[in-house]
């Protein structure tokens, strides 16, 4: 595989930007799959004014690295990329954003839900509300546990 | 020892690293949790419940049985909320 890039930011994300790298990675790429994961504008029911993501740093790249590692043997990549933002993020902004690209789409969309279910359950990232009259961590999600069965 | 924590550990403890003399007995990670609860009020509220704790061993996760013999920094977080 050329393309491989796992970053933290703080920053906006642009999506069109890490589209069109991992678009052009090289190798003979006949399909590209992006997700963009996105701040919702209420948490259980209450209106959030933004969410705030901590991480532990070092670790949160080391895993999804290992698992973009994990993808590219099981899926012939040819490029992935994922962007994971930390700090404030405010509704609508982009959270998390995965690309990846193979020679034909089944591989290209399969590695990509692949990469995101084990980041949701094994990335250390941690999301705490802002608004909505109180402050919480917000809890990890059973069905993001579940989501990992089919990939055993 | 270096001990990191994270998201509503490191608010109930109120501290984001510490460095601790771990007792020779201290074998484990579940035998770390609980020495830590021995240390004070606010180490026992944080550590109440094990089951919604996830710890790290060198950034690698590891479960509650695992060694610590030769680690050189433990981390404890609740399970992960990302993406």
């Amino acid at each position: 595989m050329s393309g491989e890039t796992v970053r933290i930011t703080l920053d906006a994300i642009d999506t069109k930007a890490e589209t069109k790298a991992v678009s052009k990675a090289g190798g003979n790429i006949g399909a590209v799959v992006t997700f963009s994961g996105i701040c919702r504008a209420d948490e259980k029911g209450e209106k959030i004014s933004a969410l705030h993501l901590e991480h532990y740093p070092g670790m949160a790249e080391k895993e999804i690295e290992s698992h973009v590692e994990k993808a590219k043997q099981r899926w012939p990549l040819l490029a992935a990329s994922v962007v994971h933002r930390v700090g404030r993020i405010e509704p609508g902004e982009i959270i998390v954003f995965v690309a990846t690209a193979s020679a034909h789409r089944e591989a290209a969309f399969q590695a990509a839900e692949f990469i995101m279910d084990y980041l949701k359950t094994s990335a250390p990232f941690w999301k705490r509300t802002e608004g909505g009259g109180r402050e919480a961590w917000v809890d990890a999600s059973e069905k993001d546990e579940d989501a990992l069965e089919r990939w055993k | 020892m270096k001990i990191v924590y994270f998201a509503w550990l490191r608010e109930r403890l109120d501290k984001a690293e510490e460095d601790v003399e771990l007792p020779s007995s201290v074998e484990t990670i579940g035998d770390v949790m609980q020495w830590l609860k021995t240390r004070g009020e606010e180490y026992e509220l944080a550590f109440d419940n094990p089951k919604v704790i996830r710890a790290a061993i060198d950034k690698t996760h590891v479960r509650p049985e695992a060694k610590i013999a030769g680690a050189s920094e433990i981390a404890f977080f609740p399970p992960m909320t990302g993406g």
